[in-house]
């Protein structure tokens, strides 16, 4: 089946662990607009959904970091994080080990990929699917790009990437839909926490919704670093999608910076004949 | 100075629940087999949030650690300000690719002062 839906959304610890400590209408809005991008992924009805996202350590570290990663296991447990701290609960998320299999296998005809067949989730992932589905009854397929220990792939092999997923969840009987998660410009848990470059985001947004290939690899690591912070690493997840999305074009439903989340705040779908 | 080992002692704390028992248990024990200075091992049993950012530790695996040690979000920040001004810029790794000069450099730089933020929903076909 052709994919079915392409989305991007923040995935923060904050939005969920210091929801208290946000502006009430931002947040209100913010909740409302994953509740909506939720009503839009289940109209879908997807059997599978590909989440792109950018961890944190939770699984990958330096001592043998992939640049892309796809889990190929039954189920995936999480959050690694304190419950008490990020205010998510343990669950079991359900994956499909044959499915993984199969996708892999396509993605592996464009891209080169590690696959794991243990993994656990940590906010990069669980946060948005506590949104978006809060039964964990859909069968997840997680997608890792390092966005966080350089040497980082490169924008046109992230591209690549992305084309690669699309390729095989179109070639795949199951109904797939691909939801990239992660910041814009952010310095998430650092000092400069808070800090987010409104006028660098709504560019990259802007680019982002006219899916203009060109414009979106034009960046560069050491200015992302510089106008974005280490968290604008994380524009990987969206430039997969993308890329996945094949020349569609996309809509912003939400944008707002709000500090005490530590992102600028970003729900967005493309619109792809289904 | 090893950075990476700090790191992966943390990593691995952050994502095992008996290796967090053990810490608690033996903090300086725990530590064998890590290639570590000294004054990384000061700052793992301590712990001393502030100089973990300075050396280099990524905030993302840093920020677990604090959480474990019950340091609140606020205090964590702080912490690690305070790293940056009693000891200087970070040290190593990602934050110091470009220079870290703390807060107020890096608000500078972006031209950026106090502000407030309005939510936006560019509409299309939703």
């Amino acid at each position: 089946m052709p994919l079915v839906f392409a989305g991007v959304c923040s995935h923060a610890p904050g939005i969920r662990s210091r929801y208290e400590q946000a502006d009430q209408t931002l947040r209100e809005g913010l909740y409302v607009a994953f509740d909506e991008m939720r009503e839009a992924l289940e109209a879908t009805r997807p059997d599978a959904i590909v989440v792109v996202a950018a961890e944190h350590f939770a699984n990958f570290f330096m001592n043998n970091m992939p640049s892309f990663a796809i889990g190929m296991a039954d189920f995936y447990d999480g959050p690694i994080e304190d419950t008490d701290w990020l205010k998510i609960d343990k669950v079991r998320t359900p994956g499909n080990r044959d499915l993984s299999h199969r996708f892999i296998t396509e993605v592996m005809k464009g891209s080169d990929v590690s696959y794991a067949e243990e993994w656990r989730f940590d906010h990069g992932i669980i946060l948005p699917l506590s949104f978006l589905t809060p039964r964990y009854d859909i069968p997840v397929i997680p997608v890792n790009i390092n966005c966080q220990g350089p040497p980082l792939a490169p924008l046109p092999r992230v591209w690549s990437f992305g084309e690669s997923i699309r390729a095989a969840a179109d070639a795949l009987p199951e109904r797939i839909a691909i939801i990239g998660t992660g910041g814009i410009s952010h310095w998430p848990a650092t000092p400069d926490s808070g800090k987010i470059n409104e006028a660098w985001d709504r560019d990259f947004l802007d680019r982002w919704v006219r899916n203009d290939r060109e414009a979106l690899l034009a960046y560069d690591d050491l200015t992302v670093y510089a106008d974005a912070g280490q968290g604008g690493f994380e524009i990987r997840t969206f430039l997969a999608v993308s890329a996945a999305a094949a020349g569609a074009k996309g809509t912003v439903h939400f944008y707002a910076p709000i500090p005490i989340f530590a992102v600028g705040c970003t729900i967005a779908t493309y619109q792809i004949a289904a | 100075m090893s950075l990476y080992y700090v790191q992966k002692f943390l990593y691995e704390l952050n994502r095992d629940e008996k290796a967090q028992q053990a810490y608690l248990a033996d903090r300086v024990g725990v530590l064998d087999g890590y290639d570590l200075t000294d004054e990384e091992i000061q700052a793992l049993v301590e712990p001393d949030i502030g100089l973990l950012f300075h050396l280099g530790v990524n905030g993302q695996i840093l920020m677990h650690f604090a959480a474990f040690h019950h340091i609140a979000w606020a205090d964590y920040l702080d912490l690690m300000r305070q790293g940056i001004a009693t000891h200087g810029p970070v040290r190593e790794g990602v934050y110091a690719m470009t220079g870290y000069e703390g807060v107020d450099a890096h608000t500078s730089a972006l031209g950026q002062h106090g502000r407030t933020a309005q939510p936006t929903n560019t509409e299309g076909s939703r």
